[in-house]
Order: C-alpha cells, then sequence, then structure tokens
C-alpha cells in the first residue's frame, strides 16, 4: 500500500530521538498534504486578485479558482440541481448562518428544536440561542447504552411540533454514525427541516447529499486535509433563497441605494466581503487528493486501522473504551478513559512520547453529563496513520498508571 | 520540565488527598472554576467568619494537577484571614506567571511553590491555577 505518510510535510519532522509524531487527534484537525499547500501558494503566486470585483484577466482568473471550486465540492458531495454551496469559515459559522438565517427567520413561539444529545457544541449552542430568543423548545435524542441515536428514540422525539432537526451526521466523541438518512425521513414526514452536521462526516464517508435529502450540511475544510479557514455550507436552493442574508456588505448586493439594497442571488447572498481564496484553492486540492486515492478506498484503510485500534486499546488493562467497541458504523474515532487517571494527564505523559491524542470534553459537555464522565480521552486515525502509531499509543498507555503512583 | 518533575510524591499525595474533599454544611461562600478545553471542574465552598477562613469544601473533579494544586491550596488558606489569602492566591499567580520570582516573597506558598516549574509546560499552567483563581472569585475585589 502506498505511504501516504510521505506526502505529508509534518511528519518528516523528526526529534532527537529520532521519532516523528504519532498524530491521532485527527478528529480535531488533520494534517496537510504538499498538494493543498502548493495550491495555496500556487493562487497567491499567480492567481491573486480580488474574484468578482475586476474586469482585468487576473480578477477573473481568481473569480474562476471560486468557481471552479465550488463546483468540484458540488460534485464531490454529489449535490442535487436544487442545492447550493456556500463558503464560510468554519462549520461554526456554518451552523450559526443557519441558526440566524433561517432559525431567527422561521421558528416561532412554542415550537421545538431536536437535537442529539452528542452535539458539539457549534451544533448546540446556537440553537440555544434561537430558542431562547424566540420561546422555542430543545428537546434531545438520548442514547442508547452502546451510545448510539435510535430510530425508537428519534420517532419518540421528532413529532408534529418539531420544526427543525440539527443532528450530526457522525459524534466526534463516539465516532459513530447516526442513521441520518431515517432521521431525515422521519423529519421531513412531520414537516421539520434537518440541517446536518456533516464535519466528522465528510472528511471519512462517501457522502451523497443527493441520496441524503438533508436541507442543510455544514463541514470544515481543515478536518479533510483542507486549510483552515474554510468551511462548507449546503443547502436547498429552495431555503436559501428565501432566507435573509447573514453577513452584509460587499459582493452579497445587487443594488444599493442610500435607504435600500437589494441582495444578490445565493450563493453570492451568503458570501459578503473578500472570500479566504487560498484557503479555497488548498480546500479545492484537499478534495482532489480525496478522490484521487477514492472515498470508499479511505474507508477501508481507516476501518483497519480502526480496528486495531479498537483491539489494542482493549487488550491494555485499566483502559476501557467508552461507548461501543464494535466496528459497525461508526468511524476511527474512540473514547476511552484509564482508571484512576484523570485524561488530561494522560495526554501529558503520552505525549513524552510524542503521541498526540485528545483529551476533555472535546466540545461536547452535554454528552459527557449525560454519560457521566467528567472528560475522556479521544484517539482518532486518518489515512496516513499506521498501525505503528497505534502501537505507540497503547505502548505509551501501558505506563500511564505508574506516573500516578499506580503499581500497574 | 520532565514529567518526574511534575508527577513528584509531593503532588501525588496531595492529588489524593481526600481532606478537604466534602461539602460544607453551611458555606457563606461559593464558587465554579472550570477548564473547559480540558475538563477541569472545580467547585469551592468557604466558610468564612469573623474575616477568617473557617472551612473549605473541595467539589468537583478534575487531573492530578489540579487536584493537588486545590488541596495544598486549602490547606494554606485555613484559618487564614480573607486578606491573607487573597496575598496567597495574587503570589501564587504570580510565581506561575514568573512576575513573582524573589525565594523570600515566596516562602507564604510553602508546599505549593512545588508547582513553580509548571510555567515552563504551558498545556498544565491552567491547571494549577484554577483553584487559585477560583478562590480569588470567591472572595470578590477589595
Ligand atoms: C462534529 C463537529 N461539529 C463541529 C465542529 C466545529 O468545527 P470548527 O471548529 O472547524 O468550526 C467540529 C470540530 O471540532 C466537530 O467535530
Amino acid at each position: 500500500m502506498k505511504d501516504f505518510r510521505k506526502d505529508f510535510p509534518l511528519f518528516t519532522n523528526i526529534d532527537k530521538q529520532g521519532r516523528s509524531i504519532a498524530y491521532l487527534d485527527n478528529a480535531a484537525t488533520t494534517q496537510k498534504p504538499y498538494a493543498v499547500l502548493q495550491a495555496q501558494e500556487e493562487y497567491y503566486k499567480n492567481k491573486n486578485a480580488n474574484p468578482h470585483r475586476g474586469a482585468y484577466d487576473l480578477s477573473i482568473e481568481a473569480t474562476k479558482v471560486l468557481d471552479d471550486v465550488r463546483e468540484k465540492t458540488k460534485r464531490w458531495l454529489h449535490v442535487p440541481i436544487d442545492g447550493e454551496i456556500i463558503f464560510t469559515k468554519n462549520a461554526s459559522e456554518s451552523l450559526n448562518l443557519v441558526a440566524y438565517s433561517y432559525g431567527m427567520t422561521y421558528i416561532k413561539e412554542g415550537d421545538e428544536i431536536v437535537l442529539a444529545v452528542s452535539e458539539h457544541h457549534s451544533n448546540l449552542v446556537p440553537w440555544q440561542m434561537v430558542a431562547k430568543a424566540k420561546g422555542a423548545h430543545l428537546t434531545y435524542l438520548y442514547l442508547n447504552e452502546e451510545g448510539r441515536i435510535t430510530l425508537e428514540e428519534a420517532n419518540r422525539k421528532i413529532t408534529s411540533k418539531t420544526k427543525l432537526v440539527a443532528i450530526a451526521q457522525v459524534s466526534n466523541v463516539t465516532g459513530l454514525v447516526s442513521p441520518i438518512e431515517e432521521i431525515i425521513g422521519l423529519a421531513h414526514s412531520k414537516g421539520a427541516v434537518v440541517v446536518v452536521d456533516g464535519t466528522q462526516g465528510a472528511a471519512h464517508l462517501a457522502v451523497d447529499l443527493e441520496n441524503m435529502d438533508a436541507d442543510f450540511y455544514a463541514f470544515s475544510g481543515h478536518k479533510m486535509l483542507g486549510p483552515m479557514g474554510i468551511g462548507v455550507l449546503y443547502g436547498k436552493k429552495k431555503y436559501l433563497n428565501e432566507m435573509p442574508p447573514f453577513l452584509y456588505g460587499g459582493d452579497m448586493i445587487e443594488y444599493v441605494e442610500e435607504q435600500s439594497t437589494t441582495y444578490a442571488p445565493v450563493p453570492q447572498k451568503f458570501e459578503a466581503g473578500t472570500q479566504n481564496m487560498g484557503s479555497i484553492a488548498g480546500f479545492g486540492a484537499a478534495i482532489d487528493y480525496l478522490e484521487q486515492i477514492g472515498m470508499s478506498q479511505i474507508q477501508r484503510i481507516e476501518e483497519d486501522l480502526t480496528r486495531y485500534l479498537l483491539e489494542r486499546l482493549s487488550s491494555v488493562s485499566h483502559v476501557n473504551i467508552i461507548g461501543s467497541s464494535s466496528l459497525e458504523n461508526r468511524i476511527g474515532v474512540v473514547p476511552f478513559v484509564v482508571d484512576g487517571v484523570h485524561p488530561h494527564d494522560v495526554v501529558t505523559i503520552l505525549n513524552k512520547d510524542l503521541v498526540a491524542i485528545r483529551s476533555g470534553n472535546h466540545c461536547a459537555q452535554p454528552l459527557h453529563s449525560f454519560l457521566k464522565v467528567p472528560a475522556t480521552c479521544r484517539a482518532s486515525v486518518y489515512l496516513y496513520n499506521t498501525k505503528e502509531d497505534i502501537d505507540r499509543l497503547a505502548d505509551s498507555l501501558k505506563g500511564v498508571r505508574r506516573w500516578l503512583g499506580y503499581g500497574a | 520540565m520532565e514529567l518526574d518533575e511534575l508527577y513528584t510524591d509531593l503532588i501525588l499525595e496531595y492529588s489524593q488527598s481526600s481532606a478537604y474533599k466534602k461539602p460544607l454544611i453551611q458555606p457563606n461562600r461559593k464558587m465554579r472554576g472550570v477548564n473547559p478545553s480540558c475538563g477541569d471542574n472545580i467547585e469551592l465552598e468557604l466558610k468564612v467568619d469573623n474575616d477568617i477562613i473557617q472551612e473549605i469544601g473541595l467539589l468537583g473533579n478534575g487531573c492530578a494537577i489540579s487536584q493537588a494544586s486545590a488541596s495544598m491550596m486549602a490547606e494554606l488558606i485555613e484559618g487564614k484571614t480573607v486578606k491573607e489569602a487573597k496575598e496567597l492566591a495574587k503570589t501564587f499567580i504570580g510565581m506561575i506567571q514568573k512576575t513573582v520570582t524573589n525565594g523570600e516573597e515566596l516562602k507564604i506558598l510553602e508546599e505549593a511553590r512545588a508547582f513553580q516549574n509548571i510555567s515552563n509546560m504551558p498545556a498544565r499552567v491552567k491547571c494549577a491555577v484554577l483553584s487559585w483563581h477560583t478562590l480569588e472569585e470567591a472572595l470578590g475585589e477589595d
């Protein structure tokens, strides 16, 4: 198999002991391949002008980069003809756009907004804001013993009062894939709009928005090899066309008079001001990189790594996987705890072995309250990880309890 | 900073100490402190009578560093006046921020000086100062 690590300059950094980092925090952000960095540089070296604003060739070229990456994103996600792609700065901004523009316009007093208790704060706090402002209610989908959202739970909670369902395709803590298509079907049958947080989905699964039928779908480029500072919001045009703008200013207008303005059509209506063009160019290269390998191949590679990760974690005594330790309907994100050792201490100790994982509540405090664990450790893989990275994690974990004064 | 300088016997002992880990019957000051990124979460309860900190309760949970720091703090401030406790908090936080380096000034921190080197470990600084910041908030402005 191809050694993907060679494509990522960060892994050429070697410490005094000859080690490169065992980077297992891919749910937080991923490393960037040369191709992405080069596309960013190429944009600024050879194509940089303000898109949409100049009538000269260079500006037209910059506009073409923007348009091309938008088209590429649509192809990659199988965006249906009645859908559009809006560029934002990250998933959080995409979700805020929907909350402010759709939520604040259409959610009314007494309406219900349904979300999973496992939502990332980015797909939870904006809805709390809307609910508070509008006098709507938040209703939570709770998880079964395995940490999964079940259809029974969705059937109980999604009712004719539900106006909006906000749900992650894949949880960034449990790594479990939600039965998203069934939930969308159910929500639509009750007349609710569905906002899918695809931040952990788009990077790891083949996404087909036409089949999925989500009304909105949001994610960040930086979790799928792209640069930071570029996010995506997909929306159905029937909603986007009617929604008010989120940010106002240059580039999103048609006619501006002293007292009133008409807005540009979607997507420009939602892209006020100069976009992050370098990151957009880099994001396009990230899609190319992933497509070249193929999402189904990436899923196979990650499944292999995830199987190994689950095995190795289960084999270390005093390490307990939280939620499901099954491979079914999951990506390579695995939360765990070490008996008697706080996750933050675990991460400090692993850091000495140049193993990087995350500790804390992973921007999902309600989930941790629900699970009754104050914090967890989380290891997450991507296509460039190796079994050796996972061995280093497991070996380092074996030493953790000793540092805290336990016998073993 | 090496791990054996961080997880010393002294710090481990304090991190596991349960001396103050119970709710007070009638606290008259209560304050919550959190480090959202790592999940440290403490609740500090105080009983202050006649300007003296009579009793301290430490609830919540956190990493070894935040727990040890909180336990040492509780031991230090017990029986002290509010003003003295504030002075201790200022000195401890100053030690971590490296604005107080004079050995004489630091003496009042007694065993809590064990955290002096944590300023070289940026990822853990917040853990060490959490309880002290919470104390400052609980005691309020002068
Ligand atoms: C499921 C999920 N939603 C939203 C976000 C927010 O992404 P960003 O910080 O790029 O806006 C993240 C990343 O932390 C995530 O994992």
